[in-house]
């Protein structure tokens, strides 16, 4: 039996998440959600998801004392940070007049900037808001059976920006290349929503599932 | 290459059935929403959005029901509109599984609304429906103005000023329908569309109208919408939404090609 948390501390659409997971896993596979420590802490692997703004985001971690739970888990455990559960993963974002976030990865998150346009000089629209290709720029085990260049479904009007190149596990274009994915050792984050992403989401949570943290 | 254009298709469901009818008369039966919202997903639909035209309150449950459902078999974003009048009818939509809410006639009555909705669920959420009806007379300056009540009361809203004070308000989207075009199959109202578009930064999605795959490539083209909506011509076999990418993959339109199913 393997037991998964997926981390709830009130911020947007969780049911979406667990819905997604249910639905590709098989019977051996228990998932909670829930704001737990102990719970968290005694999961398999863990799903961090969200959608909403940072602040409030870093103020329930604080409250539900998660923050140092979730720093815990992203050295022990398969691990899955999605939208805001990627963005919080950061030193800081720009977001609210800028936040601390937890630290776990170095790198910043930032504003789409005004005025951007795509190559045939057509204004970008603010929040990036559809349909995007996510090239894989490293192997890694959540991109199997996913071809490179999949689109997913994104919404946000923040972005990752990597301090160093060697964490970006996947790349997407929208007025210029932004960091869609990273991945170090056993943890894995999306900035796009794979239980909104159809076959090609749903193949990214199953292989979360049977992945063992290993690269 | 970047950012697909998106196809949506909309179901209007009355008393937990897909309806459709032209300008709100002359309804016909068009299925079984989870049925309908299943059949567009593995067509590859790029959302789905589920308007609420129950007559009575009584029957709001049955939406509820329907998204819940729809949600726990398919993984696209799933848009709810008809009735969202309190945050108390946006966190129901949204814990029974939808990823956004259209308000509509909430919004023109308090506009405050839709900053507070903004505000608590984020504007990723939030989409304002605008029903716009052209006012100006032939040789004019071409003028839209905003009415609700389907069409049938006018507010003296400019339909652009009110599209770029509710962006202004946290609007995330707009949803567009021309009352004009409506139920007539002659084509989005392009003009509307495209005044709309080149006034806000926030993506906007085309509808009323549609009677033919050219239409919905017209939207994108010359109306410059981010994705086009469409019931009629999806509903009753006229056309797949799988026919409507291809069509606009041939004018040279981004589309999404669905990925292959998860392995086994």
């Amino acid at each position: 039996m393997t037991t998964l948390a997926v981390i709830d501390y009130g911020m947007g659409n969780l049911h979406s998440v667990s819905k997604a997971i249910e639905h590709v896993a098989d019977a051996g596979v228990v998932i909670k959600v829930t704001s737990d420590p102990a719970q968290i802490l005694a999961a398999d692997k863990v799903v961090f998801p969200g959608v909403g703004a940072i602040r409030d985001c870093m103020s329930e971690l604080h409250r539900l004392e998660l923050d140092d739970v979730i720093r815990e888990c992203t050295k022990t455990k398969p691990f899955l940070g999605v939208c805001l559960g990627m963005h919080a993963l950061l030193d800081r974002s720009e977001e609210n007049e800028g936040i601390d976030c937890l630290g776990i990865i170095e790198g910043t998150v930032r504003r789409f900037a005004k005025g951007l346009t795509d190559d045939a000089g057509e204004k970008l629209k603010i929040p990036h808001m559809g349909w995007n290709e996510v090239f894989q720029m490293m192997p890694h085990p959540l991109w199997k059976d996913i071809e490179d260049g999949s689109r997913f479904y994104f919404v946000h009007s923040y972005y990752v920006e990597m301090a160093k190149p060697d964490f970006i596990a996947g790349s997407t274009n929208y007025g210029g290349a932004f960091t869609s994915a990273l991945a170090r050792e056993n943890v894995f984050a999306l900035q796009c929503h794979p239980e909104k992403s159809q076959h090609a989401g749903l193949q990214l949570l199953k292989n979360f599932i049977g992945w063992d943290g290993s690269l | 290459m970047g950012l697909a254009k998106r196809i949506i298709p909309c179901l209007d469901v009355r008393d937990g059935r897909v309806v459709k009818g032209v300008q709100f008369v002359d309804i016909r039966d068009a299925g079984d929403p989870v049925e309908v919202a299943k059949r567009y997903d593995e067509q590859g639909a790029d959302e789905i959005t589920f308007l609420d035209i129950t007559a009575s309150s009584d029957n709001r449950d049955t939406i509820v029901d329907v998204v819940s459902k729809v949600a726990g078999q398919v993984f696209i974003p799933l848009t709810v509109g008809g009735g969202i009048r309190t945050v108390d009818d946006i966190r129901l939509m949204l814990n029974a599984g939808a990823d956004k809410v259209g308000i509509n006639t909430a919004a023109v009555s308090r506009p405050e609304f839709v900053r507070e909705a903004a505000e608590k669920f984020g504007s990723q959420c939030i989409v304002v429906s605008i029903d716009a009806k052209c006012t100006s007379a032939e040789g004019e300056q071409k003028k839209w103005e905003i009415f609700t009540h389907g069409g049938r009361k006018g507010t003296g809203l400019d339909a652009i000023e009110w599209a770029i004070r509710m962006v202004d308000y946290g609007a995330g989207e707009i949803l567009l329908t021309s009352m004009d075009r409506d139920g007539t199959r002659d084509g989005f109202d392009l003009e509307l569309t495209r005044a709309i578009c080149d006034a806000v930064d926030v993506p906007v999605i085309a509808s009323g109208g549609v009677g033919n795959l050219d239409h919905l490539a017209d939207g994108i083209i010359e109306g410059k919408a981010d994705a086009v909506l469409a019931a009629s011509i999806f509903h009753f076999g006229d056309h797949t939404v799988g026919e409507a990418k291809a069509h606009m993959a041939s004018r040279g339109i981004e589309v999404r090609r669905m990925a292959a199913k998860p392995s086994a």
